[in-house]
């Protein structure tokens, strides 16, 4: 077993547990339907990556392209956990958040495609996905540099709660709606443990109580480089967190109910008492790195043993088997099932068409969204213009 | 669901500029703190941020008395973090606020390369449209005085060649803060250009408020031999020279660009159009300069009208020394730019 996996401590598939009903989860609370929007979340996500990677062998999908599979409960349960308007930044791994944010699966799609109707124009492609009304600030390329962006929309949510004193939504209303206490999810992958910007950002949250939980998406592996390779003291990052003086703890990212139960109240805390935390969130990809990965670096005997505790299969397990209805019926039917399955194809159907229909950004769109407020001379040679809309706002 | 929306008023240019003679004289480092402080009475989505700008006074005095006006909240000391502070604007930006990040210098700018460079100029692009990154970033630009090589970066050079953001480099009181004004109401990013060595240079500057449209180059002398053209700090080296030259009958048109992205190109040529002859000083390394820029637009627009090749007047293409008087040989000065026109004009 490599490093990675004896970090994460993988035992054999773990029985299914009967979960206690006694109250005192955050997940007790839910109606039944929430969680199976969850397993439906996980679900078009997987569902998604599959046709990608089918595009991108097929040359629709251009550059690198990240797929998220194994990863789902990670950002399914912990976009869960916060509130439709709390700010979320994360890597160039980021699909499956901005579907578990809501992006509509066709915008996603075309942006993959360079399709004018892609979430970013066809301007950013797989690595940067942006979605302004789901407060999704983006899919970022160069690994670590959206930990610094994370401090930042957290340390502005915090400012305009403590100094605006009113949403930023309308600047000119003094004392109108007061403004909320919000947290930002800033999402890394554990090779971005090793980066400073990192470091600077967690000295900073700590320092300025910045209302920022650092998700670490700890999947094993930077490319081919296993943790324990790369980061000191992998086998507690918590440690780390301490020495920022925040909060650190380690989740468990293969079940998706557990998941939520342990960081639910980390979000609560940290909203209120409007603190900095890190997570150390215990994942795992299927794929390869990127879509050209001969995987040298791990067997295929680990990853069938993490498939065995696959986070969709799991819920859909529980759903079906564990979780009853008042009149002791499982609260998603084998029917049920089934016809979740039929209706994410159909959706991810769709959104390949759409991406497939749409046409390719117009030429002018060349020389647009370089600046906002254009004007001549900033280029010896381009003639910068606004653009069209973009199509999500 | 709810979107964040805000706006940035662009301020009203239509307004005729206030007299640049009077008797309000105050030091540059005084028009900065005066151009930060209205606007962040007028706006309190501003903050300023950097190392030791709070408590300490700032590095250089340019804060002094904010914090007290202003508090903690937003006159805010950050640690030695450059890349880290630089990456929480960028995020603050996006989010709706209007951050001013001081670097010490910009020398120290290069450890936050990438968030100033990567994230900056390019997340209104990547994100098609969806966000724009209005933050000035602003500081010390250039030798300060035998600091050495690595505390002496003129990062014009290497900062213009990215697009997506705004640079200004004021030489004068006057424009420091009429150009600060600007840039903070800006909907795009300005990095933001001052001189360790002009923070106590005094000048009038007018009690109204005023705001300096970009891409505006300021004629300082008129003369129809040749034209000088600069920014920021070497502006007085050509004035300097063009006095001296002056003396032996060689009129000089003198240009002081204000903003390099934009560049008033326009001014630069029909200064050439009457004088034929260009030489562009610079206080950057001359390979890929901003003057080897003004020198290229000038042929591809006025090569007819020219009657001597452009010249560009760099610092030594050698790192910067710390000697006294190695440090002065290698700056562009004004004997250096006189002799440059005199060949020009063929004047021996
Ligand atoms: C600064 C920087 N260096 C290198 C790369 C190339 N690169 C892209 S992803 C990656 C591995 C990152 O792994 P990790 O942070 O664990 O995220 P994961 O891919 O596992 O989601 C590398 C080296 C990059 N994008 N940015
Ligand atoms: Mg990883």
């Amino acid at each position: 077993m490599s490093h990675a996996a004896a970090e994460l401590k993988m035992t054999t598939a773990p029985a299914p547990r009967t979960r206690p009903n006694t109250g005192g989860r955050s997940s007790d609370a839910l109606p039944a339907a929430t969680l199976v929007q969850w397993l439906r979340d996980m679900m078009l996500i997987r569902e998604f990556e599959n046709r990608c990677a089918q595009a991108y062998q097929q040359a629709k999908i251009g550059g690198f392209c990240h797929l998220y599979t194994g990863q789902e409960a990670a950002a399914v349960g912990t976009i869960a956990a916060t509130n439709p308007d709390d700010p979320i930044v994360t890597a160039y791994r980021d699909h499956g958040h901005a579907l578990a944010r809501g992006m509509d699966p066709g915008a996603c799609m075309a942006e993959m495609f360079g399709k004018a109707t892609g979430c970013a124009k066809g301007k950013g492609g797989s690595m940067h996905m942006f979605d302004k009304p789901h407060w999704l600030f983006g899919g970022h390329g160069i690994v670590g540099a959206q930990t610094a962006l994370g401090t930042g929309l957290a340390f502005a949510a915090r400012y305009e709660w403590e100094v605006l004193k009113r949403p930023l939504a309308n600047p000119g209303v003094t004392g109108a709606t007061p403004a909320k206490k919000k947290v930002c999810l800033t999402y890394l992958g554990d090779g971005a443990l090793n980066q400073g910007v990192l470091h600077e950002s967690m000295n900073l949250a700590g320092l300025w109580d910045i209302p920022v939980i650092y998700i670490v998406e700890n999947n094993g592996y930077s490319m081919g480089t296993a943790i324990a390779r790369g980061t000191t003291m992998a086998h507690d990052l918590t440690k780390k967190a301490e020495a920022y003086g925040m909060r650190g703890e380690i989740i468990d990212g293969f079940d998706v109910i557990d998941l939520y139960d342990a960081f639910k109240p980390l979000v609560d805390w940290c909203r209120e008492n409007q603190k900095p935390a890190f997570v150390d969130l215990k994942t795992y990809r299927y794929l390869g790195h990127s879509m050209s990965d001969p995987q040298k670096y791990r067997t295929k005997d680990e990853v069938e043993q993490f498939k065995s505790k696959d986070s969709i299969d799991r819920m859909a397990h529980v759903l079906m088997n564990e979780r009853k209805n008042k009149d002791s019926t499982p609260v998603l039917s084998e029917q049920a099932f089934t016809d979740l399955q039929t209706s994410i194809k159909e959706q991810v159907r769709h959104a390949m068409e759409f991406a497939e229909n749409s046409p390719v950004p117009d030429a002018s769109e060349l020389h647009t969204d370089v600046y906002l407020n254009p004007m001549p001379n900033l280029s010896p040679t381009a003639e910068y213009r606004h653009g069209a809309k973009n199509p999500l706002l | 669901m709810t979107t964040i929306e805000h706006t940035i008023e662009l301020p009203d240019f239509s307004k005729p500029l206030p007299p640049r003679e009077g008797d309000r004289v105050i030091q540059f480092r005084e028009a900065l703190r005066e151009a930060m402080s209205e606007e962040m009475r007028r706006d309190e989505r501003i903050f300023l941020m950097g190392e030791e700008v709070a408590q300490y006074n700032g590095a250089y005095k340019i804060s002094q008395g904010m914090l007290d006006e202003f508090g903690p909240k937003r006159i805010i000391d950050a640690p030695i973090s450059e890349n880290g502070f630089a990456g929480l604007a960028v995020g603050a930006a996006m989010y709706g606020l209007k951050p001013i990040i001081e670097f010490m210098s910009w020398s120290f700018s290069l450890v936050a390369a990438d968030q100033i460079l990567n994230n900056v100029p390019k997340m209104l692009y990547m994100s098609g449209g969806q966000w724009g990154c209005p933050v000035v970033f602003r500081g010390n630009d250039g030798a300060g005085g035998q600091l050495g090589s690595t505390h002496s970066w003129c990062v014009e050079g290497l900062y213009s060649n990215v697009p997506g953001m705004k640079i200004a480099i004021p030489s004068n009181p006057y424009d420091a803060k009429g150009l600060l004004k600007t840039a903070i109401r800006e909907l795009d990013p300005v990095f933001f250009l001052e001189s360790e060595r002009m923070l106590g240079d005094k000048g009038h500057v007018p009690p109204e408020e005023y705001y300096i449209p970009f891409g505006q180059a300021r004629l300082a002398r008129e003369g129809g031999d040749c034209t000088l053209v600069s920014f920021g700090r070497p502006v007085h080296f050509c004035m300097e020279a063009a006095e001296t030259l002056a003396q032996s009958g060689i009129e000089c048109d003198v240009l002081d660009m204000r903003t390099i992205r934009p560049l008033d190109i326009d001014a630069v040529i029909e200064s050439v159009k009457k004088t034929g002859r260009v030489v562009v000083v610079d206080q950057c390394w001359p390979f890929a300069s901003v003057a080897s820029e003004v020198c290229t637009q000038v042929m591809e627009r006025a090569f007819d009208w020219l009657d001597h090749p452009p010249v560009r007047v760099n610092t030594e293409d050698v790192p910067t020394p710390y000697a006294k008087n190695l440090e002065a040989a290698y700056l562009p000065n004004a004997g250096r730019i006189a002799a440059a026109v005199r060949n020009a004009v063929g004047a021996k």
